[in-house]
């Protein structure tokens, strides 16, 4: 190749990599080549995977789909497609019909592309998603197409799907979202019809309207809000029961008793035909709460929903042994096929898949999500092992003792449910700040009643309703949830799962900021570094016939080359000698892959050139000569060094905290810019580092990925795990970062910053306004409407500014 | 002005109506996906 073409190939792969994958929109990794041909126009993808989806999407006649949609894809994963486990959907009981929750859909043509590949399957009779629930319903013909066919169809164009299973999937949630519209909904229209009686009172001024006029609008009014009162305000009610019941008042007592002492106060003032009615402050009162509960609830049930699915891409499955628990000879299969008495394999990082007892093997489990016990315990041949325990060393053989394998089941339920509740410590702050807010409150409209009843008896109750209304607790009760709602939703979108309440409080006090390296700074596999060819054949030529001598091998390095490869060649009688490397025929020649003694074999003569240092080199070569030489090394993720600068230009202490030796460390740690790098940590001596820097002081946030990183996740003050890590991490952590990328954990810094500094700005704002509305409604200075706009406005100001956290910079 | 005695009440007993109504499309599902149906009404799938 001359040096003009490979400089023109230099500057396209270069405009390549700035442009992103077509696909997903991801950055294309340094050397690969991957594309398909979208409308008749050569696109760049990042990765086989999203080529592959690409294709089949284009060759399904769905190329419009990349017309018409208005956000980028999810990364597709090319073994997705391939994964044995999708078999045990098939006798999961689902027959002819069924519903399936489907990840990774991004925007409305998601939902078009979906309908129509799933349509062209042989079998498949109807096909509808549901958007808003990202849940698909299909009916299809049971003699020609099952369900695993339909799950590895969405697979192969980038969605991955499984079976829906109420129980695992907050139904409870989605019934209580269905609920919560309504109250909406009731409540919203009772607040627009009872402005409209309300607003010609207000507007016509003293006495130029009769008293039968007055007396009917507020008639009318008091019926209208009778539904918002009794409908839609049941939660506060309900909610203020359980808190006084339990002696432990949160945000509902206070919000009750505004809406009740409002509604009552209206009430009798109707009656007794003296003094004003606040109708339309009371419905509106409900609608704004209702508001922002609703928000909230959507954003709990979308998390809920990431993480479920997170957890339960495949079917629950296990290992279970034929014959000899020696030979470990295991075939997969779903885990409620287990029978009492069957052996089963656990690897570890895998949950029991049911109760059992050890027959071999000794390790320590992780009952975490079971009893809350976060201490790993020693369990030895013959101990009993719940299902659900996570197996946190090695691998074990369980002899199962019950098939109560809805214990895994719960172990997930518990998970699930735990994402999104709770509250933060500034939440129950808030509540707290409320509460004696209320009581103050109280006491204030006695003092307010009492002194009016000496100056001017006729205006005393008015004055008292009037202090009760304008201050209700609204602006200070939506201050908090909402800003934490909004917050939680856009990171969700941001691909970041933000599972304990603390969460975003606590990254924001971080001081430093601690990675692991293996996985979470770097892609945690080899990736092809440099091809050096050394014979005729270019590089890339090199790289497709190594490609096609690797096609069916699953060791990490082969898999490296074939992600490398833009399409392999066919290679014919492909054998491999363990340890050494492969050799096949491909287009007529004969080829050997592997060690560079393996090479010499049939190329003659010494390996030349020197191989990088922490690089490992596969050498290619034929009858004829060496051919290439590929260095595989683990890669830093691209995005990394972007995101330590943005994490120090937040004034956070990077660290660099690994298992790895110290020089490795100390490697990548000096390309990211951090200057403290930490090597050959074993697990506890990471987590007895990280407790050094908390005494010290530091609060201490951890980014990690693996197994043995679980234990310093959870004793880190706040924690996030890699969403392609290992499950265990993801229990111990606060929150995940779903896709294979680094970049949104520098997002969640910005979205945590803003959402406390908006939090701030509401709670701030709600106590200025208070302090000016109360002494001016206890000096009998506001008109009702005054009040009722007074208390609106401020609820919408409120509101309004957590919802600027949805919204993209 | 006295025909709003008559008009308020009617007024009431239409919010009631549109209650009734919401509360019958909520329950056959209308409200499920608030989203998805507004863009499938523009993807043409004649080709």
């Amino acid at each position: 190749m001359s040096a003009v073409v490979e400089q023109a190939a230099r500057a396209a792969a270069a405009a390549r990599q700035a442009q992103g994958c077509f696909h997903c929109g991801l950055p294309i990794p340094a050397g690969s080549c991957w594309q398909a041909t979208i409308e008749g126009g050569v696109q760049p993808m990042c990765c086989p995977g999203c080529a592959a989806a690409a294709q089949a999407i284009v060759d399904g006649g769905c190329a419009d789909y990349y017309a018409t949609r208005t956000a980028y894809a999810a990364q597709a994963d090319l073994d997705a497609a391939r994964a044995p486990e999708l078999d045990l959907v098939d006798g999961a009981g689902m027959d002819g019909e069924g519903s399936f929750s489907v990840e990774g859909i991004r925007c409305a043509a998601c939902v078009w592309l979906i309908e129509r590949q799933l349509l062209r399957v042989p079998g498949v009779l109807d096909a509808s998603l549901n958007l808003a629930t990202e849940r698909l319903y299909v009916r299809w013909d049971q003699g020609e197409c099952r369900p695993s066919s339909i799950l590895r169809t969405l697979r192969t164009i980038g969605y991955s799907a499984y079976p829906y299973d109420a129980r695992r999937h907050g139904e409870q949630l989605e019934r209580a979202r269905k609920k919560l519209f309504r109250q909406l909904f009731v409540a919203g229209l009772s607040m627009m019809q009872v402005m409209m009686y309300a607003m010609p009172v207000y507007l016509a001024g003293d006495g130029a309207m009769d008293a039968g006029m007055t007396a009917l609008m507020q008639w009318a009014s008091l019926f209208l809000t009778l539904p918002a009162l009794l409908y839609s305000a049941q939660p506060f009610f309900v909610g203020a029961w359980r808190d006084i019941r339990r002696g432990a008042p949160g945000m509902d007592v206070p919000v009750a008793l505004g809406i009740g002492a409002a509604f009552g106060g209206s009430l009798a003032a109707l009656l007794s035909g003296e003094g004003d009615v606040y109708f339309d402050s009371v419905t509106m009162f409900v609608f704004l709460l209702l508001g922002s509960r609703y928000l909230e609830l959507g954003a709990r049930r979308k998390a809920a929903g990431a993480l479920e699915r997170l957890q339960q891409g495949l079917p629950a499955s296990a290992l279970r042994l034929r014959g000899d628990p020696l030979a470990r000879d295991a075939e997969l299969i779903a885990a409620s096929m287990l029978e009492v008495d069957d052996l089963v394999l656990v690897k570890a990082g895998q949950a029991a898949p049911a109760d059992g007892v050890i027959v071999e093997g000794e390790t320590e489990v992780d009952l975490a999500l079971l009893t809350g016990e976060s201490r790993t315990q020693r369990r030895t041949a013959g101990d009993a092992v719940p299902g659900g325990a996570v197996n946190a060393a090695q691998a074990i053989v369980l002899r199962v003792t019950s098939t109560a394998n809805d214990s895994t089941l719960a172990m997930l339920v518990r998970l699930v449910e735990r994402a999104g509740q709770g509250k933060p410590a500034l939440a129950l702050w808030a509540d707290r700040v409320a509460l004696w807010f209320v009581l103050a409150l109280l006491g204030l409209t006695v003092i307010a009643y009492l002194a009016w009843l000496q100056v001017d008896p006729g205006r005393a109750w008015e004055v008292a309703i009037s202090v009760l209304v304008v201050s209700c607790p609204c602006a200070l009760s939506l201050a908090t949830p909402t800003a934490l709602a909004a917050a939680t939703d856009r990171l969700l979108r941001r691909g970041v799962l933000v599972v304990q309440p603390h969460t975003l409080e606590t990254f924001d006090r971080a001081t430093h900021i601690v990675f692991d390296k293996t996985g979470t700074l770097t892609y945690g596999r080899p990736l092809v570094r440099q091809t050096v060819a050394v014979g005729q054949l270019s590089g890339a030529e090199c790289l497709r016939i190594a490609a096609a001598l690797e096609a069916d091998n699953p060791h990490p390095l082969a898999s490296a080359i074939r992600d490398a490869a833009d399409g392999a060649r066919h290679a014919k009688r492909v054998r491999s000698t363990v340890g050494l490397g492969v050799e096949g025929w491909v287009d007529g020649r004969g080829y050997r892959l592997g060690s560079a003694a393996w090479v010499a074999g049939v190329a003659g003569g010494v390996a030349r050139a020197a191989v990088p240092a922490g690089t490992t080199p596969v050498w290619l070569g034929s009858a004829d000569g060496w051919l290439a030489r590929f260095d595989l090394a683990d890669g830093l993720r691209l995005e990394a060094a972007d995101v330590v600068q943005r994490l120090r230009a937040a004034g956070k202490t990077v660290v660099l905290l690994s298992g790895d030796e110290q020089q490795a460390a100390q490697a990548v740690a000096a390309q990211l810019g951090i200057s403290t790098a930490i090597g050959g940590k074993l697990p506890d001596e990471k987590l007895a580092f990280v407790r050094r820097l908390q005494q010290e002081g530091a609060v201490v946030a951890m980014v990690g990925d693996g197994i043995n990183d679980a234990a310093v996740l959870r004793g880190a003050d706040v924690s996030f795990a890699m969403g392609r890590g290992a499950e265990l991490a993801q229990l111990h952590a606060d929150g995940v970062l779903m896709g294979d990328d680094l970049a949104p954990l520098a997002d969640a810094l910005d979205t945590a910053r803003r959402t406390l500094s908006v939090i701030r700005q509401n709670l701030a704002w709600a106590v200025v306004y208070n302090l000016a509305a109360i002494p001016a409604a206890a000096a009998g200075l506001l008109n009702p409407w005054m009040a009722g706009i007074g208390m609106a406005a401020s609820s919408a100001l409120v509101v309004l500014n957590a919802l600027r956290l949805r919204r993209d910079r | 002005m006295e025909a709003l005695y008559i008009l308020v009440p009617l007024s009431v007993v239409l919010v009631g109506l549109a209650l009734w109504v919401f509360f019958g499309a909520a329950d056959s599902g209308q409200f499920d996906d608030l989203e998805g149906p507004a863009y499938r009404v523009l993807q043409d799938d004649d080709r």
